[in-house]
C-alpha cells in the first residue's frame, strides 16, 4: 500500500508535502544557537559556497540580535531564506560542522538561517543604505537564483536594474523547480518580493529574450547584460516511444505538479528514469500525490548514482523503490505508456555497456525521465562571440564570470551546468561585482 | 548609521570596546591584530619589573555543557623586558594613531613610578592605567590589591603619578573589597582621571578530587587566584554601579568584567560605564567576538534611537533606588501560557519545594500542565525563571498602580512589624501547609 493517498484538496496537499525543515520557533532557535562553539576560521563557513560568516550569525541569534544576525547572512546571500530551507546542508555546512566529528548532532544552521531571515522579512528589514543612483543601467535576462541576487548587488552599488523574464512568475527554479516539501511557493515568492522592496530593481513578467534583434537592443540600452537563464527542457532519451501520453521530463512534470497539484495526472505505478537529484525528487513527489508504486530505474550502480544519499533516503522513506544497472530500450504502449523495456547493464571501464539477451519488461502507466535538463543553446548562438563548453554551458571568466563577449556575464545553472540555488546566488554576486569593475575599468579607458 | 565613538576622560577611541589587560594584550602583535579585526582600545598587559610565571595557570568553572562560564588566573603581570614592550608599543601607535593604546602600570617606588610613566608616555601611550588589582601573587609583594585595599596608600599612589603624568589616568580597582566606593574616591581624591573595574575577584575554581588538590596544579600544589568571566558580570555591574550612583563620586569609569557579548558591555554602558573592557571572552573565542560587539550596538542604537554613546552611559541609573524606596504596593503574579507549556514541572516543584506552594497540578491531569494559585503567588518570580519555554510564564500585574507606598512610608505611618509576631507581618495571611501535609503525599 502507498504511503500516501491521493490528495483531493490543497490542505491534503500541504500534508503530504510537509515542511521536512520548518521554520524554528524562538525558543528552540535560542537552545540551538547556544551549542554553536564560535569555531575560529569555521569549517562551516568554508563549506558554504556563499562564505556566510556562520559562527557570526548564530551568535546574534543567541544574543537576541536578530536584525544584525539577518543582516549578516543578506550580506553574502540575498537568498539566505531560500537556501537556509533548500540547500543540502548535510553536504555544505551541516556536513562540515564540528560535532560531526564527535558523533554530536551539527549545528541546525539552515533552520537558524531561515529563523532570522523570516523575521527580518515579516518586519520588512532595511538591508540597504540608502546610495545615489550612478546613472547606469544593467539588463538582467532571468529572474531566478542568479538574477536576482546579480539585480540586488548592482542596485545596492547604485545601478538601475532591469530583469527579463520569460514566465510570470519570479525565482526560477525554486517556484518551479525545488521539491515542495523544502519550500513552499508562497514562502518562495515571499524573499524575492523583499529583495525587491529593499533593492528596488524591475522585473518584467512574460518577457523571453529570444530573438537576435532583442538582444542588440539590450545591447544598445544596457551597459552590460547578465545572463541568468539556467537550464532548458529535459534531455531527450532518444529510445521508441518517448512520444507516448503520460511519458513526461522530469522538470515539466515538477513545474506542473508544483503550480497545480490536484490537476497534475499521477500514474498508479510510476517508473523514473535516472540517478540524480531530479529523479529522487520526482519519484518523492510521485509517492506524494498518491502513486501506489514508484519505481527508479537507474542504468549504474547504487554506488554511482549523483543524487546525495540523503536524497535517496528520502525518496525510500516514502515507499520509493529503486532498481539499479538497467537502462530504457523503449517505452511501451500504443496510445498512452504501459510499460517499459529494460536492459540489464553492467559498467565495463566507466562505460555502461547493456548484458546481452537481459532485455524484460515492466508494466506502468507513467514514465518519468529524469535525464537531465539541456542547455539554452538556441539564445546562446544569438550572441555575437559566446564561447560554450562541449556540454553546452557558458565559459566564463572564473573571477569576474564575464562572457567571451566582454558586454555579457553569467552566473547560475547556465554556468555550472546545474547545481543548487546557493551556488547560483554566489556566482551571481561575483558576476555583479565584475560587472561593476568592468564598467569602471571601461570608463577610466575611455575618459 | 550609530556613532560609536568613545570618550573615557579624554582618551577617544572608535567604539567603546577596548581589551582590557590581560594575556590577549601581551604584545604589539595581539594588540594590531585586535584593532585589525575591529577593537577600539587596548589597555597593555600590565607592566613593571618583568615576573616570572607558573607553568599551569588557569582553571575554569564550566557550567553543563557551557565551558569556561567562570575562569580563574594565577598569572602575575608581564613577562616580557619593559624595553621590548616600549618599542612594540611605539609601533603600534604608529600603525593604529587613532585608537586608545592604554599602558597598564604595577611598581612600588615613587622612582619607578616617575620613570615607568614617563617610558610609557614617550612611546606614545594614549593613556595609564594603574593596576591596583591583581590578588595573587603581586600582593604579597605589597602591589596590586595589597594598594588597592588601602584608600590612603591610593591616593598617595595616584598623587606620584599625576606629578608626572602628561596623558589621562585610570585607577583600576579591585573588587576585593567590602566598599567599592572608597578606593573609588581615594582615587579622584588623589588626583585621577578614571577609574576602570573590576580586576579579578580571589579566588579557588575547584578541586582534584582525585589527588586532593585545587586548581590549577602546580606540581601537586595550588594556590588561590583571579576569578572573571561570565560568572562574574553581577558582581561587576553591581560595583560599577555603586560608583557611578555615589553623589561624591564624579569621575568616568571604565566597565570591566564578564563581557562576552554586545548586551553585557551594554549593560556596564547603561549602569555607567563610558566604555567597557574584555579579556576572558576574547581569551576564549578570539579578537573575532568584537564584530558581534559592534553589531549589536549598532542594532540596539538604530532601534532605540540612540545616535551617540554618551547618551546611554547611565541612562538605567535614575531607576536604581534602594529597597526601601521600592513599591509596596506593586503586585504581579504568575501566569502560564498553557498552549506553551511543555509539561515537564519544574515550575511546580520550584514553587512547592522552593517558594510558595503557589502552583499545583491539578488532579487527574493528563497533560501535566500545572495551574498557579493565585492566592498563595508572592510574585518571587522563581517560576518564571526555571520555566525553560520562552514566555510560557509571565508575571502579570494584578494591582492598579493606583497605590504608591515604600517601606520608608510604612515607617512613618507605623505599618511596619516591630514585635515577633507583629499582626502587620507581611507573611501572616500567606497560605502555608500543615508540616505534616508534607507526609500525606
Ligand atoms: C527538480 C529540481 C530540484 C532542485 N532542488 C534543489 C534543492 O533542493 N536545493 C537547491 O539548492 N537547488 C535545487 N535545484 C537547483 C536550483 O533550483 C538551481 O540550481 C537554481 O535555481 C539555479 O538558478 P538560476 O538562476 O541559475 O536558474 P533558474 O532557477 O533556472 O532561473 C532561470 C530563469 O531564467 C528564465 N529564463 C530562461 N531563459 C530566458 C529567456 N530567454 N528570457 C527570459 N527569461 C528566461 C527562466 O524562466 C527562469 O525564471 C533543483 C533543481 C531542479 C531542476
Ligand atoms: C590570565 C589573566 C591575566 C590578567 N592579567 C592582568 C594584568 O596583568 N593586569 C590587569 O590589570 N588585569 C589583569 N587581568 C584582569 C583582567 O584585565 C580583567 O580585569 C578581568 O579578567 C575581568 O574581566 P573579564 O571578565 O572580561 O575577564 C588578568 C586576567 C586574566 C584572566
Ligand atoms: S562548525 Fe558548527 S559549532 Fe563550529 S561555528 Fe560552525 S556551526 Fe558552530
Ligand atoms: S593554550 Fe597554548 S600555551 Fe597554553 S597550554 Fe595550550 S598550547 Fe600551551
Ligand atoms: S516550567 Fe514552564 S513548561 Fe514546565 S510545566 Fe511549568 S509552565 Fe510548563
Amino acid at each position: 500500500m502507498a504511503e500516501y493517498n491521493q490528495p483531493s484538496t490543497l490542505e491534503e496537499v500541504e500534508k503530504n508535502f510537509e515542511q521536512i525543515k520548518p521554520l524554528m520557533n524562538s525558543t528552540e532557535a535560542y537552545y540551538e544557537s547556544g551549542r554553536c562553539l564560535f569555531c575560529y576560521d569555521a569549517p562551516c563557513v568554508k563549506a558554504c559556497p556563499t562564505g556566510i560568516d556562520i559562527p557570526l550569525f548564530i551568535k546574534q541569534i543567541n544574543t537576541g540580535n536578530l536584525n544584525g544576525s539577518a543582516k549578516t547572512i543578506y550580506k553574502a546571500n540575498y537568498f539566505g531564506n531560500t537556501c537556509g530551507k533548500v540547500c543540502p546542508t548535510e553536504v555544505l555546512c551541516e556536513g562540515a560542522c564540528v560535532f560531526n566529528e564527535q558523533g554530536v548532532k551539527p549545528i541546525d544552521i539552515g533552520r537558524l538561517q531561515s529563523f532570522a531571515t523570516t523575521k527580518a522579512m515579516d518586519k520588512d528589514l532595511s538591508l540597504s543604505k540608502a546610495v545615489e543612483k550612478n546613472g547606469k543601467k544593467i539588463a538582467v535576462i532571468g529572474a531566478g537564483p542568479a538574477g536576482i541576487s546579480c539585480a540586488c548587488e548592482l542596485s545596492s552599488m547604485g545601478y538601475d536594474v532591469d530583469i527579463y523574464e520569460a514566465k510570470s512568475a519570479p525565482s526560477g527554479l525554486v517556484l518551479h523547480g525545488v521539491a515542495p516539501y523544502k519550500i513552499t511557493n508562497e514562502e518562495a515568492l515571499k524573499e524575492v518580493e523583499y529583495l525587491q522592496r529593499q533593492f528596488g530593481f524591475a522585473i518584467k513578467y512574460n518577457s523571453p529574450v529570444t530573438t537576435h534583434e532583442q538582444l542588440t537592443d539590450l545591447e544598445e540600452n544596457y551597459s552590460a547584460i547578465f545572463l541568468g537563464i539556467g537550464l532548458g527542457k529535459t534531455a531527450s532519451l532518444l529510445i521508441e516511444g518517448e512520444g507516448l501520453t503520460n511519458c513526461i521530463g522530469a522538470t515539466e512534470f515538477i513545474e506542473q505538479m508544483k503550480l497545480n497539484p490536484l490537476q497534475t495526472f499521477i500514474g498508479k505505478k510510476v517508473i523514473i528514469i535516472g540517478g540524480g537529484n531530479t529523479a529522487m525528487d520526482a519519484a518523492s513527489e510521485c509517492a506524494r500525490l498518491g502513486a501506489d508504486e514508484v519505481i527508479l530505474a537507474y542504468r549504474r550502480s547504487k554506488a554511482e548514482k549523483r543524487a546525495y544519499e540523503f536524497e535517496y533516503d528520502l525518496a525510500k522513506s516514502v515507499g520509493v523503490k529503486g532498481m539499479f544497472n538497467i537502462s530504457p530500450v523503449a517505452i511501451l504502449g500504443t496510445e498512452k505508456v504501459e510499460g517499459v523495456r529494460f536492459t540489464k547493464t553492467e559498467v565495463i571501464d566507466g562505460r555502461v555497456v547493456p548484458v546481452e539477451n537481459s532485455e524484460f519488461d515492466i508494466s506502468s502507466d507513467m514514465v518519468i525521465r529524469a535525464t537531465g535538463q539541456s542547455k539554452m543553446i538556441e539564445l546562446l548562438e544569438q550572441i555575437d562571440g559566446m564561447d560554450l563548453d562541449r556540454k553546452g554551458r557558458i565559459l566564463v571568466d572564473p573571477e569576474s564570470f564575464q562572457c567571451k563577449n566582454p558586454k555579457y556575464f553569467a552566473g547560475g545553472d547556465a554556468v555550472n551546468g546545474g547545481a543548487e540555488v546557493v551556488n547560483a546566488a554566489a556566482e551571481a554576486k561575483i558576476a555583479a561585482i565584475g560587472i561593476h569593475n568592468w564598467i569602471i575599468g571601461e570608463e577610466t579607458l575611455g575618459g | 548609521m550609530p556613532n560609536l565613538t568613545a570618550n573615557l576622560a579624554g582618551i577617544k577611541s572608535p567604539n567603546p570596546f577596548w581589551l582590557a589587560s590581560a594575556p590577549p594584550t601581551n604584545s604589539g602583535y595581539q594588540i594590531m591584530k585586535a584593532f585589525d579585526a575591529g577593537w577600539g582600545g587596548a589597555v597593555w598587559k600590565t607592566l613593571g619589573i618583568p615576573v616570572v610565571n607558573t607553568s599551569s595557570r588557569y582553571g575554569a568553572v564550566n557550567y553543563k555543557d557551557k565551558r569556561m562560564m567562570g575562569f580563574n588566573n594565577i598569572e602575575l603581570i608581564s613577562d616580557r623586558p619593559l624595553s621590548d614592550n616600549l618599542r612594540e608599543m611605539e609601533e603600534v601607535k604608529k600603525y593604529f594613531p587613532d585608537h586608545a593604546v592604554i599602558a597598564s602600570l604595577m611598581v612600588q617606588s615613587k622612582k619607578e613610578w616617575h620613570q615607568i610613566v614617563n617610558d610609557v608616555q614617550n612611546a606614545g601611550a594614549d593613556g595609564i592605567e594603574l593596576n591596583f588589582g591583581c590578588p595573587h601573587g603581586m600582593c604579597e609583594r605589597g602591589m596590586g590589591s595589597a594598594v588597592g585595599q588601602e584608600p590612603e596608600v591610593i591616593k598617595t599612589l595616584v598623587g606620584w603619578v599625576m606629578e608626572v603624568a602628561k596623558v589621562p589616568v585610570i585607577v583600576k580597582l579591585t573588587p576585593n573589597i567590602t566598599d567599592i566606593t572608597q578606593p573609588a574616591l581615594a582615587s579622584q581624591m588623589g588626583g585621577a582621571d578614571a577609574i576602570s573595574l573590576i580586576n579579578t575577584i580571589q579566588s579557588l575554581v575547584g578541586v582534584d578530587l582525585d589527588n586532593f588538590v585545587p586548581y590549577p596544579v602546580v606540581d601537586g600544589k595550588s594556590t588561590n587566584g583571579g576569578y572573571c568571566g561570565p560568572a562574574v558580570k553581577p558582581i561587576a555591574l553591581n560595583m560599577v554601579k555603586n560608583c557611578a550612583i555615589h553623589p561624591e563620586f564624579k569621575l568616568p569609569i571604565s566597565g570591566i568584567g564578564g563581557i562576552e557579548t554586545w548586551r553585557d558591555a551594554m549593560e556596564h554602558i547603561m549602569l555607567g560605564a563610558s566604555n567597557v573592557q574584555v579579556c576572558t571572552a576574547v581569551m576564549h573565542y578570539g579578537f573575532g567576538i568584537v564584530r558581534e560587539m559592534i553589531s549589536g550596538f549598532e542594532e540596539y542604537m538604530i532601534e532605540k534611537g540612540f545616535e551617540t554613546i554618551d547618551e546611554m552611559v547611565g541612562k538605567a541609573l535614575p531607576n536604581v533606588k534602594d529597597w526601601e524606596d521600592l513599591n509596596m504596593k506593586y503586585e504581579v503574579k504568575a501566569s502560564i501560557n498553557k498552549d506553551k507549556c511543555i509539561g515537564c514541572d519544574l515550575c511546580y516543584i520550584a514553587c512547592e519545594d522552593g517558594a510558595h506552594q503557589a502552583i499545583r497540578i491539578p488532579e487527574n491531569s493528563t497533560n501535566r500542565i500545572p495551574e498557579i494559585i493565585d492566592e498563595n503567588c508572592v510574585g518571587c518570580n522563581l517560576c518564571s525563571l526555571v520555566c525553560p519555554v520562552e514566555n510560557c510564564i509571565t508575571m502579570v500585574r494584578t494591582d492598579d498602580g493606583s497605590e504608591h507606598e515604600t517601606w520608608k512610608d510604612y515607617q512613618v505611618k507605623d505599618k511596619a512589624p516591630n514585635t515577633f509576631d507583629d499582626e502587620r507581618a507581611g507573611g501572616r495571611g500567606h497560605y502555608v501547609p500543615k508540616p505534616s501535609d508534607a507526609l500525606k503525599k
